[in-house]
């Protein structure tokens, strides 16, 4: 074993998908002569490995960035593209929404679009809200696309390795507060597949399905009520598309009870459709009404002490567990 | 000027062809129920596309847009398959998924109809990237209208295909309207090929209702892009002689100039051009029409008699 930051996971992963298949290419503002010259960070050093005709840096143009790797990816080769940061995928998104999800579908499955979209995500930054917005339920709400979001070194570089090799669009978004906290990752070659949620903590009482950056804090919680004799069962979804629907029921199925944490925004979150998942097809297992901790209906705010209200915390998780223990 | 007598012949049928076809669409359109969704036209633009492919190999790729018929015959698209789809029948080409807005036809290497405005440019900057990536001695050529010239997404794909001289061919159909709008309502420059001087690439305006102009500086843009000079925007001047689709009155282009581009058609220019210099007779364009005329009849027997796809197959196709 050895412990990495998610960035450095996600490096091991390029990487090594780049010495295996000599298809796949980088392309991103930065990707290759970057502003951070912080080995933590998910391209460091690739532009020397690979040399620049295949770590591709860019102009400021997500749009070209996005189309870019949509007509390579038709045209057989394996992109794995850079959007910087997840809220200037609007600048992307024709892109992304239009044709990447839509072209397999028109062609009448003649073309595939085998392509990965990266995107640093997540608040805590104190950068404000047009660097921290978790966009994912917008694109999870686009069929076509693959949606995941890693919650550890170990998943990330195995689910990008995944999504390399998968012959769909994938959007695979990474949260900045987990590029610096070492993580144990296997040394020898393995895949982590799209798709399969897992349980991260066993436990009777609650089930919390999370995923992202909030996965430490459902950890923290579940410390904290294990204390008080209440054991929590944690399920890390790693993929919002395709939906791991059977991990999520068995758990339910097996506490009765259900809390969905997510850092994104309430309205229109992605726990919304884990609770409906929940309500149409374990309404039956249910003890107590579910519960969603979710960040406020804000734009991310700035000002640490407004980020911090922000951003969902263990102690809003244990309160709601215990609301419906 | 050294064009071969069979290259010629060659584009007279393609714009023939399609214009049989299209011709056909504006009577099928008007039956309720026939033919799902918009019906757009290239009607007296046909010079463009059936110039470009000319000066394309086969193993060109093109990215097309709302007027993509002519382009897409032009390439050498199946006109039974073709017809089916804008039917939006199972044995149409995308299996009817695509109706007539987003024909695609990746067998002939023309992977992508966008009907996006200005979505095309992006898309065929990977293509034309792929086949950079791959050593390979290909092309692409990418069609928009001077409407999607206004969009951010073709800069963004200009400049980022003339920093990597990629081997892509702009073509800009400038049919001086885009929807109700002259072009003079949203464009401050008369030709938008001054605007590759922005990206240190060669533009150039021609008469696209020449079909042979257009030809020649495909074909040198073609060269050009071979030769790892990268990309060229060839603008090409036409009109758009129907509505924006077949439901648009037209009541802002005024009679007298629809008419006046009606004369300029492209087809007798080139037919009148052909038999003047004796590379064509009366009797082979009358061929050739019958020819035309049989193709589309087929086309449309195959169509009528294909059948729907099956409610669930609407299930299909989302993931590979």
């Amino acid at each position: 074993m050895q412990k990495l930051g998610m960035g450095q996971a996600v490096n091991q992963a390029l990487r090594e998908e780049m010495h295996r298949d000599p298809n796949v290419f980088l392309a991103g503002e930065g990707v290759g002569v970057s502003i951070h010259l912080n080995p933590m960070f998910p391209t460091h050093g690739l532009l020397e490995e690979f040399g620049p005709g295949r770590i591709k840096d860019t102009p400021v143009s997500e749009a070209a960035i996005a189309g870019l790797a949509v007509g390579a990816a038709e045209a057989g080769l394996r992109p794995v593209v850079e959007i910087m940061f997840n809220p200037f995928f609007t600048l992307a998104s024709d892109m992304i929404v239009n044709h990447a999800a839509k072209l397999r579908y028109l062609s009448g499955g003649k073309s595939a679009f085998p392509l990965v979209v990266r995107m640093k995500s997540g608040a805590g930054i104190g950068a404000g809200c047009q660097h921290s917005h978790n966009l994912e339920a917008w694109v999870a709400h686009c069929p076509g696309l693959k949606v995941v979001m890693p919650a550890t070194s170990a998943d990330a570089k195995g689910l990008l390795k995944s999504a390399i090799r998968d012959d769909n669009p994938v959007i695979f978004i990474e949260h900045m507060g987990l590029y610096f906290a070492p993580m144990p990752v296997p040394v020898d070659e393995y895949t982590t597949p799209i798709g399969q949620a897992e349980v991260k903590r066993p436990g009777t009482d609650v089930t919390v399905v999370t995923w992202s950056g909030m996965l430490g804090v459902a950890m923290a919680a579940a410390e904290k009520l294990a204390q008080e004799d209440v054991q929590v069962e944690i399920v890390d979804l790693r993929t919002l598309v395709p939906l791991d629907k059977e991990t999520i029921l068995a758990s339910v199925a097996k506490t009765g009870r259900l809390v969905i944490l997510h850092e994104a925004t309430r309205t229109g979150g992605f726990g919304g459709e884990v609770a409906a998942v929940v309500m149409e097809e374990g309404f039956h297992h249910l003890k107590a009404p579910l519960r969603r901790v979710t960040g406020p209906d804000i734009p991310v705010p700035a000002s640490p002490p407004l980020e911090r209200f922000y951003i969902p915390g263990d102690e809003q998780l244990v309160a709601a567990i215990k609301e419906i223990l | 000027m050294k064009i071969s007598a069979e290259k010629q012949k060659e584009m007279l049928w393609t714009m023939l062809l399609s214009r049989r076809f299209e011709d056909e669409l504006v009577e099928l359109c008007k039956v309720e129920g026939k033919i799902p969704g918009m019906t757009i036209l290239s009607t007296g633009q046909e010079a463009v596309g059936s110039g470009a492919c000319a000066a394309l190999e086969p193993e060109d790729v093109i990215i097309t847009n709302h007027r993509s018929h002519n382009h897409l015959l032009a390439k050498g698209a199946e006109p039974n398959a073709l017809m089916a789809e804008i039917y939006c029948k199972r044995t149409g080409c995308n299996k009817g998924k695509s109706g007539t807005l987003h024909l695609a036809v990746p067998e002939v290497n023309a992977p992508c109809t966008s009907t996006v405005v200005g979505a095309g440019p992006p898309i065929a900057v990977g293509q034309a990237f792929a086949q950079q990536y791959k050593g390979e001695q290909r092309v692409t050529a990418c069609f928009f209208g001077d409407g999607a010239a206004a969009e951010g997404s073709v800069h963004e794909a200009m400049n980022l295909a003339a920093l990597w001289r990629l081997p892509l061919i702009f073509i800009c159909e400038n049919n001086v309207y885009a929807g109700a709008q002259r072009h003079e309502e949203h464009t401050p420059v008369p030709n938008l090929a001054v605007r590759a001087a922005a990206y240190a690439m060669p533009g150039e305006t021609v008469d696209g209702n020449d079909v042979l102009a257009v030809y020649l500086a495909v074909q040198e843009a073609r060269e050009r892009a071979l030769a790892g000079e990268g990309p060229s925007l060839v603008e090409c001047k036409t009109y758009r002689c129907r509505g924006h689709g077949e439901t648009d009155p037209q009541h802002y282009q005024p009679r007298e100039e629809i008419c006046s581009w009606l004369e300029k058609c492209p087809i007798p220019r080139l037919r009148d051009d052909l038999i003047a210099r004796g590379v064509l007779t009366a009797a082979d364009y009358q061929e050739m029409e019958g020819r035309a005329e049989s193709i589309v009849m087929e086309a449309v027997r195959f169509a009528e008699e294909s059948p729907y796809p099956d409610p669930e197959e609407a299930l299909e196709d989302v993931l590979a």
